[in-house]
């Protein structure tokens, strides 16, 4: 174990807590910026530090086809590489492999692969895996995981559910660097509660520094994906992280947050942002539009990052999806809403004004009351009243 | 690693602006929220001074000198010989604006603009609304010089050009500047200097073209004075091709106009480089020597010296925007000290004693800044093998470091020449430099001319 997990603050299931890794002291719930290839697109390490960020994700998969994870070591891990000072998480391969290459199939043994640069066929295994995130040497490695879509049904998920809590087993076993880098375990099991439940036991009986629960944000309803990450929360241990990887919208962040969850990570801040698409309090701003060409207010004039600061909206159109810069002052602003909601999340916890935050911050985003139902279900489940966010339920006949 | 905090300065304290004021870090200490204290709002209304004045300070025995301009919007004057950093729509390519204020000041403040990026949007009424340029772009201490053409994407179209206006290829495609809607876009703008509207020629047209493009440019100068509503500084162009009649004539009748600089064109646009000096001097020779002189075309570290020796102050260069899209880094020794004898032969890969190519596999594991005591961002905090990676992988994050090195050692390059105008002997620096060179000029514009 290489971590030290402290809750402050709480709110039924909500907790902020304070989460000790190696290179740096994190504050959660956080949201993790994903750094594919050693970089956070368009943004440097210092900006980075300014806006808050304080864990970031590699990939496994594309540190390990370029520059190499023995090169990693050699010189001296990821961290001195990009020269990153806080914290760093790396994915085990598995998914990237999964859905980008073309013939992967999973076997007992792993995963094996055509090799995108011969197409030799190749194979990862739990072990090679942890080999090669031992090398890079994140705060935060995670156990390669059998991991089927959401959509899926039949046998596959249980085989699925069964492998992983396998191939934890293997991957423990060959973790070489305990004291450095945490080992999270990853909860597979679809969307079935009983086979999610085993795979809960048999991950907490590893007693690993932390969990993440895996399988989800892959096209399932928003009504499943709450129910899988509540039951999860509820059965994963009190005093151990919780990490819920591919997670994602401001407003999906809110609920896991709610339900008990602290770690997230997703592409889509950033992603966005390359497309023209800013992160506001009421949901998203297509900058791209027509309407923005000639207006004069700050992207997010509730916003205090450099991009709001000094920038129009009529200047940000003017050099989305045409110029490098646009894109970087986008996605340096959506991040920069992403820690905020992180901060938000904390301290609100802290200060014991949680279900406030979450009024305001629905109020926000549906200004009309249309609060979707699944989240008005999650929020009951949590504990949070939201009913002066809604409109009362209008029936179907006037 | 230190963390930054926006802070506002000075006691002007209505103007946004990148400063940054850094906070000690240590590793273990929870952060604290970055929230900027920055004032909130952007004040579309705020005066930002577009005056200028330009005093020579010292010559070096010919017609090199060095001056200093005043810039009303900027805070510290700038010396020159002086660069002007190449833009996209206001902003570097890539260098992100909170970065800028690691680079060297006050001398990387001063930016080429070319009005024909705001052909499109935002209007002329909205950037007026905004402010202008100063507003616009969130940098009110900085200096924009106006030019059109940027030697990238924004070149003459001389073909296309006719007694109405100046054709130009431009991002939204080939369009004819006249002067009514170049003059109110350059009004909405308000940048600190602006040249007038020219018929910039190659070297190979006819002389008769040669002397139409004279008539016109000095015809269009008049327009443009008499257009100048806001009353800013006003630079006029100079052409004539490789004409040294045409080139005196043009020289005398801006010179006897009231504008407040000058700006010669027409260079760059692949004539020979030993043609140059004869057609330079000429019309330095006939400007007002108290009034700064522009150049565009004139990019490489030769072609600068070759400029500075002839009078030029101030000197719009793509150099460092090819390099960097190259994958090049500058590494040519700013004091005459080597800094890199590292003694490895990498001429059959690009790199030399001037410039490396980091995309080189011989990078790939080195641990070390790209020049060693270099002060910039990228080399305080970055290695060549890291940038190697980011190349490799096609990342975004490589161009922003390498603007951002080859920007700093650039302008340590003019630091350099003025330095040397200033002690006196501009020449032997400028000999020493042309002769350490281990390729040749030609070679180097070939193949920055290939990024184009």
């Amino acid at each position: 174990m290489a971590l030290r997990f402290e809750v402050l603050g709480r709110f039924n299931r909500a907790r902020a807590a304070r989460l000790t890794l190696p290179h740096f002291v994190c504050q959660t719930p956080l949201f993790m910026p994903v750094g594919t290839q050693g970089t956070i697109k368009g943004l440097t390490t210092e900006q980075l530090e300014d806006i808050g960020a304080q864990i970031i994700l590699g990939n496994t998969y594309h540190l390990a086809l370029r520059p190499t994870s023995e090169l990693l070591d050699e010189l001296g891990g990821l961290h001195k590489f990009m020269n990153w000072p806080r914290a760093l998480l790396t994915d085990s391969g598995g998914f990237q492999m999964v859905s980008l290459l073309h013939l992967a199939d999973i076997t007992e043994e792993g995963v094996t692969f055509q090799s995108p640069v011969d197409g030799k066929p190749m194979l990862l295994t739990p072990e090679e895996s942890i080999q090669i995130q031992n090398r890079i040497g994140a705060d935060i490695i995670m156990a390669l995981d059998d991991v089927v879509k959401t959509t899926t049904t039949g046998p596959r998920v249980e085989e699925a559910m069964d492998r992983t809590i396998r191939w934890i087993d293997r991957c423990i076993k060959a973790h070489k660097r305990p004291t450095e880098q945490n080992l999270f375990g990853i909860v597979q099991g679809g969307l079935d509660p009983v086979l999610r439940d085993i795979c809960v036991k048999g991950l907490v009986n590893r007693n690993l520094p932390g969990y993440a629960i895996g399988g989800l944000s892959g096209g399932e309803s928003k009504d499943s994906f709450w129910r899988v990450v509540a039951q999860c929360t509820a059965a994963l241990p009190e005093e151990k992280p919780r990490y819920v990887m591919g997670v994602g919208y401001p407003l999906d962040i809110v609920v896991c947050s709610a339900l008990g969850a602290d770690m997230y990570d997703c592409v889509y801040p950033t992603r966005t942002a390359r497309f023209g698409t800013a992160l506001v309090p009421e949901g998203v701003l297509k900058l791209k539009q027509k309407a923005m060409a000639e207006d004069t207010r700050p992207v997010d004039p509730t916003c205090d990052c450099m991009v709001c600061k000094n920038y129009t909206r009529a200047y940000i159109h003017c050099l989305v999806t045409k110029d490098a810069m646009g894109s970087q002052l986008l996605s340096y602003h959506n991040l920069y809403y992403m820690m905020k909601l992180s901060r938000n999340l904390h301290s609100s916890i802290i200060e014991g004004r949680f279900p406030e935050f979450v009024r305001e911050f629905l109020q926000q985003m549906f200004p009309k009351g249309d609060v979707p139902e699944w989240v008005c279900d999650a929020m009951e489940v949590a504990g949070i009243d939201i009913s002066s966010c809604c409109t009362p339920f209008s029936s179907s006949q006037d | 690693m230190l963390l930054f905090q926006w802070k506002k300065i000075g006691s002007d304290s209505q103007n946004p602006c990148f400063c940054r004021q850094k906070r000690e870090q240590t590793s273990a200490k929870p952060y604290n929220s970055s929230s900027s204290s920055c004032s909130p709002t952007l004040n579309p209304k705020l005066f930002v001074s577009v005056d200028m004045k330009f005093a020579v300070k010292a010559w070096s025995g010919g017609r090199a000198r060095t001056g200093v301009l005043h810039l009303g919007s900027c805070p510290t004057p700038i010396e020159t010989p002086s660069l002007l950093l190449s833009t996209r729509k206001g902003l570097p390519l890539f260098t992100p604006p909170d970065l800028l204020p690691s680079l060297p000041l006050p001398d990387s403040r001063l930016f080429h603009v070319s009005s024909l990026h705001f052909l499109e949007v935002p209007s002329p009424q909205t950037i007026s609304k905004i402010g202008g340029l100063h507003q616009l772009l969130g940098l009110p201490e900085h200096g924009f010089v106006c030019i059109p053409r940027d030697s990238i994407q924004c070149l003459p179209e001389c073909n296309s050009s006719n007694k109405f206006g100046a054709s130009f290829e431009t991002p939204s495609g080939r369009r004819l500047m006249k002067p009514v809607e170049y003059v109110e876009l350059i009004t909405s703008l308000k940048p600190n200097m602006w040249t007038t509207l020219a018929d910039e020629v190659p070297v190979w047209v006819s002389d008769k073209r040669n002397k139409t493009s004279v008539d016109r440019t000095i015809r269009w100068l008049d327009e443009c004075i008499e257009l100048n509503q806001a009353g800013g500084p006003v630079i006029g162009s100079v052409v004539g091709g490789s004409s040294v009649n045409e080139r005196e004539r043009c020289a005398q009748e801006v010179a006897s106009r009231n504008v407040s600089g000058y700006w010669i064109g027409g260079f760059g646009l692949g004539e020979n480089m030993d043609e140059r000096p004869a057609l330079l001097n000429a019309v330095t020779d006939i400007l007002q020597e108290e009034k700064p002189r522009l150049i565009s075309g004139l990019g490489l570290p030769e072609e600068v010296l070759q400029g500075v020796a002839a009078g030029i102050d101030v000197f719009d260069s793509t150099y460092i925007c090819h390099l960097t899209l190259g994958g090049f880094a500058l590494t040519f020794p700013l004091d005459g000290v080597d800094m890199n004898a590292s003694g490895i032969e990498l001429t059959n890969i690009g790199s030399d004693q001037t410039k490396i190519n980091l995309r080189a596999t011989a990078y790939r594991k080195d641990m070390s800044p790209i020049v060693a005591n270099c002060n910039c961002y990228t080399c305080k905090n970055h290695t060549k093998a890291y940038i190697n990676h980011l190349l490799n992988v096609r990342e975004m994050l490589a161009q922003t470091l390498l603007e951002i090195h080859n920007t700093h050692h650039y302008l340590g390059f003019f630091r350099s020449i003025r330095a040397a105008i200033k002690s006196g002997n501009f020449e032997q620096f400028r000999q020493k430099f042309v002769e350490s060179r281990c390729y040749h000029v030609a070679a180097e514009a070939a193949a920055a001319a290939a990024f184009m």
